[in-house]
């Protein structure tokens, strides 16, 4: 058992990682709600030292009401329901799918799985140029072999493309971890319901899917909070040109481009606050899980 | 199984398993495929699958023209250093989570899970900020500090995982055999504990090396690892597919393989341990 020596040294060996982290969260956070209600322009001058003029909520107001703020909100629900959709659906099938007995099983899964390692700058890059050029991309001879019209990817159908490049890295993770929930399902209670006679359907729709729930909850929940903060995909193929401007983009480039730091962190409070939102329900089941 | 599987049913599954396997692959295939073409090649309609002339050129044109290996250098030494650093720090507080837990456990474990939601972009200014008074921005040192830290809860929580499956009462075994603390934590816990760290550093280490955000924001020339070289590959002149392919190739053939190792891992690394 526990003694008060042995507490007292764990929390000494927990010091370091919780004082970093705690830093690490709070510092940035102070700093960006403190700028956030000022006016920091530091191309015009304005710094820290010389002190900032406190604005208020006008950055918050100012951010809300810009005519880029609504439709960036839109692109961002867009980008992460697409994304989603097809990642969860597709992965369900293809775990169910992968779950059968296959010849090759091992290298299959290993093909599946490859995307998810490949660096987001490399994957935009590829499908924007080798797949998805409407030139020399694999997609434009395709087209152009069965008499079509080559489409211009990234710029007619710009946000489509992005969802799909984002779904191919994540549909790995979201196989991935419903593949292992599936494995875990108990074959028996299959067997049993197919003697009785239930369709294949049915099976799946009163016994596959609700053992699957948690994990599909756990996939839509992480795959969220990677996929509002989207950014190199973006970066390296739009540049959030043709309407793929996400709220995480348009933050960026509020303080990056346009140096209007009190402006670009209000945006940043929000998008602390609309990831918090998720984050807490996804605390809610870890948490869960801890106590199990 | 208990269930019969046909012959006739297994064939259809391969096939159909096969073929959806190849099409999610057939992006990768065809960048390392076309990384050997002439930029002629490569561009070449119908597309060229195995009758063209291999060339390893653009290997030695990427590396000539970019300093390739500074770049790959700058993401072992950060993707290694970050996740080295942040398994020196985690170890002890994972371990003494595990072992000796306390009621605040679990709020200590879902807190720094939730530092790790903190959206990037909404404190990239003031790191900005921050780097540029303490000198780091564009160093190795001040990249490995930031990536250290956004991986840092998953490192505990992966390490946390893995100590809580050791029982304590093979501890408490040797300790009673007279084993002293030393002796207890060399030769009981650590070869038990050395299979979940080893996972742990693959993992993070994969997470670092494809880590994008960061990188590209925070290093110029000196310290850009490979995320930011390919970035650069976004604004071509001229022919540059077989040599963005080269590029792209030797950016992901070291973390594809080192995946590959990892793939057990990944779920429960990324699940936070809810999905095993």
């Amino acid at each position: 058992m526990a003694t008060k020596a042995s507490r007292s040294a764990a929390r000494i060996m927990m010091a370091p990682a919780v004082v970093l982290l705690l830093g690490w969260m709070l510092v940035p956070l102070i700093m960006t709600l403190w700028f956030s209600f000022t006016k920091y322009l530091p191309l015009r001058g304005d710094s820290i030292e010389r002190g900032l003029d406190w604005v208020g909520f006008t950055n918050y107001s100012r951010f809300l009401s810009s005519s880029s703020f609504w439709p960036s909100v839109q692109t961002t629900l867009i980008m992460v329901g697409g994304v989603l959709l097809i990642t969860v659906v597709l992965g369900i099938l293809l775990a169910m799918l992968l779950d059968q007995p296959i010849w090759g099983q091992g290298v299959v899964r290993i093909l599946v799985i490859a995307p998810f390692f490949v660096m987001p700058t490399v994957s935009a890059l590829v499908w924007k140029n080798m797949l998805m050029d409407p030139v020399n991309g694999i997609f434009a001879h395709l087209w152009r072999f069965f008499g079509a019209e080559p489409v211009a990817w990234l710029q007619d159908a710009s946000l489509s493309s992005i969802i799909m490049i984002v779904s191919w890295q994540w549909l790995p993770f979201a196989t991935l971890i419903l593949l292992t929930a599936i494995q875990s399902l108990d074959s028996e209670q299959l067997e049993a319901a197919e003697m009785d006679g239930a369709p294949a359907l049915k099976r799946f729709w009163f016994i596959v899917l609700p053992h699957l729930a948690r994990a599909i909850t756990i996939v839509i929940l992480i795959q969220t909070i990677f996929l509002l903060s989207i950014f190199a995909e973006i970066f390296v193929t739009t540049g959030g040109a043709f309407g793929t401007r996400t709220l995480t983009y348009l933050i960026f480039q509020r303080v990056i481009d346009s140096q209007n730091i009190g402006l670009g962190s209000a945006g940043g409070v929000y998008a602390i606050i609309l990831a918090n939102i998720v984050a807490i329900f996804l605390m809610r089941i870890v948490g869960k899980n801890l106590d199990a | 199984m208990a269930r019969a599987t046909t012959t006739n049913r297994k064939i259809i599954t391969t096939a159909a398993a096969w073929t959806i396997a190849l099409i999610i692959f057939f992006p990768i295939y065809w960048t390392i495929l076309t990384s050997f073409k002439t930029e002629a090649q490569a561009i070449n309609d119908p597309p060229l699958f195995f009758n063209f002339d291999w060339t390893l050129e653009n290997y030695a044109v990427v590396q000539e023209r970019s300093d390739y290996m500074k770049f790959l250098w700058n993401s072992v030494i950060v993707a290694g250093g970050s996740t080295l650093l942040g398994i020196l720090i985690a170890i002890p507080a994972a371990w003494s989570m595990a072992f000796v837990p306390s009621r605040r456990t679990k709020d200590i474990l879902l807190w720094m899970l939730s530092t790790k939601m903190l959206p990037a972009v909404g404190v990239l200014y003031p790191i900005s900020l921050i780097f540029v008074e303490f000198n780091l921005l564009d160093t190795r040192g001040g990249l490995i500090v930031v990536l250290m830290l956004i991986n840092l809860p998953i490192i505990v929580w992966m390490l946390y995982t893995y100590f809580k499956e050791i029982p304590g009462e093979i501890l408490e075994a040797a300790r009673m055999d007279g084993a002293t603390l030393k002796e207890e934590l060399l030769y009981v816990l650590t070869p038990m504990a050395i299979p979940g760290i080893a996972s742990t550093l693959l993992l993070n280490f994969i997470l670092a090396w494809n880590e994008a955000f960061w990188t590209l924001n925070l290093t110029a020339a000196n310290a850009a690892p490979l995320t930011a070289f390919i970035a650069s590959y976004s604004s071509p002149e001229g022919l540059f597919f077989a040599k963005l392919s080269a590029a792209s190739t030797m950016a992901i053939a070291p973390i594809l393989i080192l995946g590959w190792f990892s793939q057990k891992q990944l779920v429960r690394g990324l699940t936070f341990g809810a999905v095993k």
